[in-house]
């Protein structure tokens, strides 16, 4: 049993991810723990996103983990280069969405990947570090947030404050 | 012969008849719970048996808007839920309330960020809000009674 819940770190060129995923998954990697993508939007680095894949080498007799890597994939928003993954292991489906989703990483053969948390119309993808930190994009209702004529209560029961 | 007796005839009880709406209807307050999040197991503590809210007549929930009287929103309202919410409330039959239950409901709570409305006032008329997180048992039970009064001194008049 390997203690270390990291693992190896590895990096991968965005455009093999896919061809260094299949060799993990062929060396005992059989479990996509996560996959997930950090912003490094002020670190100056030549490309702006990590999509990071976490795997775990789970013993199906004993239920064991057997070790565990990362995978680092640096990518930019566009062009999509990085490969899905789905084919692997399916629980990448759902994480691409949401990376897709929260991110703006798109992934080249998902041309029409759907959002997984946000709704249709939100514009813009929510975690990306220069998405504004006020912006609001509700669905009804007022975006200044002033109350929907709601009858007060106070009026026939002072509030503790004595409002 | 006692006074009431003479001056009414027996059968008969002086009261308004919005007062005995409003006397009937807050004891029998059949709730939608729409629950979101963490503060629906608050509401399971307090609709269950230790607190029990079945003995001020709030017991009852009805998973049909078209029965229900009371709509208790518990936890965190989304913008992606929020059409959902206004649609429930939309289907529910006159005379209705709302109760905010939670934090969130009543403004969104800690939750200022892309995703979360902002107090469920902005998109539904709230008669009720029940601060906390979540609130205390004791303090759904002090907000029903509130709003049983509130029941007895409109009578159930429509807004």
């Amino acid at each position: 049993m390997n203690s270390n819940l990291r693992g190896d770190v590895r990096e991968a060129a965005a455009a093999s991810n896919h061809e260094t995923l299949s060799q993990l998954r062929a060396e005992g990697y059989n479990m996509l723990i996560d996959m997930t993508c950090v912003d490094y939007l002020t670190h100056g680095k030549p490309r702006r996103f990590d999509v990071i894949y976490r795997l775990m080498r789970l013993d199906p007799a004993t239920g064991m983990d057997l070790g565990r890597v990362e995978l680092h994939c640096a990518v930019d928003a566009e062009p999509a280069v990085l490969r899905s993954a789905k084919d692997l292991w399916p629980a990448a489906d759902w994480l691409e969405r949401e990376i897709w989703d929260m991110f703006g990483v798109k992934f080249a053969d998902r041309p029409g990947i759907k959002r997984l948390l946000m709704y249709e119309e939100f514009a813009g993808h929510a975690l990306q570090k220069d998405y504004p930190m006020g912006k609001r994009q509700p669905l009804i209702g007022p975006k200044s947030g002033e109350k929907a004529g709601s009858p007060s209560f106070n009026i026939l029961k002072p509030t503790i404050t004595g409002e | 012969m006692p006074l009431e007796t003479e001056t009414v005839p027996s059968g008969v009880m002086t009261t308004q008849l919005d007062s005995a709406l409003g006397w009937a209807r807050k004891y029998s307050i059949f709730q939608y719970p729409f629950v979101t999040a963490c503060c629906g197991m608050e509401f399971m503590s307090v609709a269950a048996s230790h607190y029990d809210l079945d003995r001020f007549g709030a017991g009852f929930p009805r998973f049909s808007p078209r029965q229900a009287d009371v709509l208790m929103v518990v936890g965190t309202i989304s913008h992606k839920i929020a059409p959902v919410l206004r649609r429930i409330y939309d289907q529910m039959a006159e005379p209705k309330w709302v109760v905010a239950f939670g934090v969130c409901t009543c403004t969104g709570g800690f939750y200022n960020d892309y995703s979360t409305v902002q107090g469920i006032d902005t998109i539904i008329p709230v008669d009720l809000y029940i601060p906390g997180c979540p609130p205390r048992p004791e303090t759904v039970i002090q907000g029903l009674t509130m709003l049983q009064e509130k029941i007895q001194k409109t009578g159930g008049r429509p807004r």
